[in-house]
């Protein structure tokens, strides 16, 4: 949980659409925070200031989310040219006397011919997302489609209107559209073309699809038997769960961490002060006691930071990873289904005719379709475990990014902190 | 030979000395007042060593001894290099010299003692006497303490203190005989007692307050200090739990692996640096502890003067009822009520005799009254006088000292931020070769 109070989402009428910013940009909250009250000269973030008064400047090209912008676009695996750019932006929240959603605007920008034209702007809610997801599953049964943030949220533990949530989960809906728009299949789906540029979602067409479908978007828990799963399908299935249990503990370790960071913070927040009260009854003794003050204040300040910072960037991705590998589960399962279906109907002809005869035209299909399977699975695989390289090592170098800056403000608080500290005696030298 | 009255004095010009005779010049000058006797010798608590041994009430028990070393300055900087003089003692023979010199000297501000039990500990500092690193840290602190004294324009010219530097055997009998423990008694039992000053002196008062707040304020820090201590080693050790589950992780993994391997190893090192940090803090809270039991040692030279004033007050008091009833006998009025005097006249008037005896006993009680007033009176402007000085002195010290106490609290930060930046920044090396 993140150590600092949510703060509302502003509520307001539809904003007139500004110019698309290039999605190649850094990426901005539309919502920027509110100045921080304890830090005066702040503005916007919130500003470190030293005990002699100039702000630590952190946003240098060499700072941290600078570097993570740059790294989270880096996404051309392929080295193709890519003609199709998606944005999730501007959450906004909608009351109407029935209930009160969030909606996210959702930008495209492409050359692709099977679109109309060439931008789109229009405005989807996770109801959207979640509608897209369905249809890709369904039409797309043998691809890994990229998972959604959680769908259902305690009404009573978290603020599904606060601006950490919303936007928590804005990225997430990004970074989904984002992995299907790079997805080489699933970008050219219909739905997805639908739901990037069709005014209004015809949600029911969804039913007649899925009667179509039938028996492959079955879920069957057991009833099915595969008999010679292919080693690498084997590994894969064995790979995803150990690496679970690693998320799990992973996940438990950084919440710990931010257990323990947020107590030691409390104290902090406690130990500042004394050295505030002590100044007042100090002579000499009252600038540098101050100045102790100031600095423990400002440490507090960044470790606040680099808390939220752990609560709303690490833990969501690490939690949206463990319903990536659901998603992956799935989908070998579907895969050991189909071959179970093949094994199944071509033992029974196997079993029902003694002499060579050509192979009946639906085990043919069977067998087509496991290949197919297979084939799609292996390319999905590889893009995936590339995808999770890139994301991991992203993740962790920016966790590491943002202790190195909260070790940076530390630095130059103290640092600054050691003139002042050495002043005075340099002028009680000369007294004396 | 040295001038008295400067407070740092040259080595004794003379370096053509015998051992013998640079030892007499030693017992010789420290005699005189204003020097330093660390200017003189060298004094250290070297080591510490557990003993058992019986106690007065003939059980076995344990106990930790330290050895004093001293030797001379001069003989150091000669290149000779000799042996240094050593003797035992335990912490209740440090408590005896810090009495002795409470009541021989109220109007300073002694230096106080390292704490008698660990207080404002953190989970991982055992509240043991017996533990190494509370024993280690008391044999400093013993070590400052005779320090302080001996560099102190007036403490250090004690013969009793010398004597415990030098005289292992016989200094017990020696500062017994100077009868401070029954003066000790005494005094102890007259400020424990409530007495309300006449007219209190205005510095003396703003003193104690000042102390009374100093205490206050140093036992917050130190107890939120202890606290946030315990926190932070909880962060860092958590971080320790990244190294293993990396490792496992990188078991499963191809292209990944070298680098979580290693990333795992730099949050390994920086759980374990958490050790030394909060070793390196311990040292800030024990010079904070030094002027937390200071500020205790300035309240009781005010209190102390302000038994000094109450007994001058005393004095005066009764010096003026005697005079009154000089007055009273002498003219034959009474404004004074007494039970003498209202049996008396219920009973019949005095004979002259008894009057003129009555008189003359007054007379003289009165004399001897005046005495005492001007004695104490003498006792009290002095004590205000040296009080003061020592103060300001004081002062000076705890401001001097404080303020570095702060510095090198402040490098320890910086050194634990950079420490913080090159572990991570390693690590994000490591992670970004994954």
């Amino acid at each position: 949980m993140s150590a600092g109070t949510p703060r509302a989402l502003a509520s307001s009428g539809q904003k007139p659409i500004q110019d698309i910013r290039h999605p190649l940009s850094a990426e901005e909250s539309a919502l920027s925070r509110s100045p921080d009250v304890l830090h005066p000269g702040g503005a916007g973030e919130r500003d470190l200031i030293l005990p002699n008064g100039t702000p630590v400047d952190t946003s240098s090209p060499t700072s941290s989310s600078s570097l993570l912008n740059r790294l989270q676009l880096d996404d051309d695996l392929d080295g193709e040219t890519r003609d199709l750019f998606v944005t999730v932006e501007d959450p906004k929240k909608h009351v109407s006397t029935m209930e009160t959603y969030i909606t996210y605007r959702v930008c495209t920008k492409t050359t692709r011919t099977e679109f109309d034209l060439p931008e789109y702007s229009l405005r989807r809610r996770y109801q959207d997302f979640d509608w897209l997801r369905n249809k890709l599953e369904e039409s797309q049964p043998t691809h890994l489609i990229p998972p959604l943030p959680e769908k259902f949220v305690m009404k009573g533990v978290v603020d599904r209107f606060s601006e950490e949530f919303v936007e928590t989960r804005r990225k997430a809906l990004d970074k989904f559209l984002k992995r299907v728009a790079d997805h080489p299949v699933l970008s050219f789906n219909e739905h997805f073309n639908a739901f990037l540029s069709a005014k209004d979602l015809n949600k029911r067409q969804g039913l007649a699809l899925l009667t179509k479908m039938g028996e492959s978007v079955k879920y069957v828990t057991g009833g099915y038997k595969v008999r010679a799963r292919p080693v690498e399908f084997a590994a894969m299935g064995d790979y995803l769960d150990l690496f679970t249990q690693k998320l799990g503990t992973i996940d438990r370790i950084a919440q710990r961490i931010i257990k323990e960071q947020s107590e030691f913070l409390m104290e902090l927040r406690e130990y500042g002060p004394v050295y505030s009260s002590w100044s007042s009854f100090e002579e000499d003794l009252h600038d540098p006691l101050e100045g102790v003050s100031g600095c423990v204040s400002n440490c507090s300040s960044a470790l606040e930071e680099l808390t939220e910072d752990m609560s709303e960037d690490f833990l969501p991705v690490l939690r949206e990873y463990v319903l990536y590998i659901e998603s992956m589960k799935n989908v070998l399962k579907k895969r050991d289904q189909v071959q179970a279906e093949y094994e199944t109907k071509l033992e029974a002809v196997v079993f029902r005719e003694d002499k060579k005869t050509s192979v009946p035209a639906d085990v043919e299909k069977c067998q087509d379709r496991v290949e197919c399977f297979n084939a799609d699975l292996k390319a999905d695989w590889d893009r995936w475990e590339n995808n999770k390289r890139q994301d991991f090592r992203q993740l962790l170098t920016g966790m590491s990014d943002k202790n190195i800056q909260y070790y940076e403000k530390c630095l130059a608080a103290w640092e600054s902190l050691i003139p002042l500290l050495q002043d005075k005696q340099e002028a009680k030298g000369e007294t004396n | 030979m040295a001038d008295s009255g400067s407070e740092y004095i040259a080595v004794i010009g003379n370096t053509d000395l015998t051992p013998s005779e640079s030892e007499n010049n030693l017992k010789n000058t420290m005699v005189e007042k204003g020097t330093s006797l660390l200017k003189k010798m060298e004094i250290s608590v070297a080591e510490a060593e557990k003993r058992t041994g019986k106690n007065a009430v003939n059980m076995q028990e344990t106990y930790t001894v330290y050895l004093i070393e001293t030797r001379p300055v001069d003989a150091a900087s000669e290149g000779t290099n000799p042996v240094p003089d050593s003797l035992w003692r335990r912490y209740s023979e440090f408590e005896q010299l810090r009495n002795y010199l409470l009541v021989t000297y109220p109007f300073l501000v002694v230096p106080p003692l390292p704490e008698k039990r660990a207080e404002f500990v953190w989970h991982k500092l055992s509240a043991d006497n017996m533990d190494p690193d509370f024993v280690e840290r008391r044999r400093v602190g013993l070590e400052n303490f005779l320090l302080r004294v001996a560099s102190h324009p007036d403490l250090s010219t004690d013969k009793i203190f010398y004597s415990f530097l030098t005289e292992e055997n016989g200094w017990k009998e020696t500062v017994f005989e100077t009868g401070f423990q029954a003066k000790a008694d005494s005094r102890l039992k007259a400020l424990n007692a409530t007495f309300r000053v006449k007219n209190p002196d205005k510095r003396f008062a703003e003193m104690k307050h000042y102390g009374d707040e100093l205490q206050s304020v140093i036992s917050q820090l130190l107890r939120v200090r202890a606290r946030a201590a315990d926190r932070l080693y909880g962060v860092y050790k958590v971080h320790g739990n990244y190294g293993r589950v990396f490792s496992e992780w990188s078991a499963i993994e191809k292209e990944m692996g070298d680098g979580l391997q290693s990333a795992g190893h730099h949050m390994d090192a920086y759980a374990a640096s958490v050790d030394d940090i909060l070793e390196e803090e311990e040292h800030y809270a024990d010079q904070l502890k030094e002027y937390l039991f200071y500020a205790d040692a300035l309240r009781a030279v005010c209190r102390k003067h302000e038994l000094t004033q109450y007994e001058l007050e005393m004095a005066a008091q009764d010096l003026t009822s005697k005079k009154q009833q000089r007055e009273e006998l002498a003219t034959g009025t009474i404004r004074t009520f007494s039970l003498k005097g209202m049996t008396s006249k219920l009973f019949g008037q005095e004979t002259p005799e008894q009057r003129e005896a009555k008189l003359k006993m007054l007379e003289t009680q009165i004399e001897e009254g005046e005495e005492l007033v001007k004695e104490r009176n003498g006792e009290c402007e002095e004590f205000v006088k040296s009080a003061w000085v020592d103060i300001e002195r004081f002062k000076e010290q705890k401001d001097h000292d404080l303020r570095e106490a702060l510095i090198s609290y402040a490098i320890m930060q910086i050194s634990m931020c950079k420490k913080g930046i090159q572990v991570w920044n390693n690590a994000k090396e490591c992670f970004s070769k994954m």
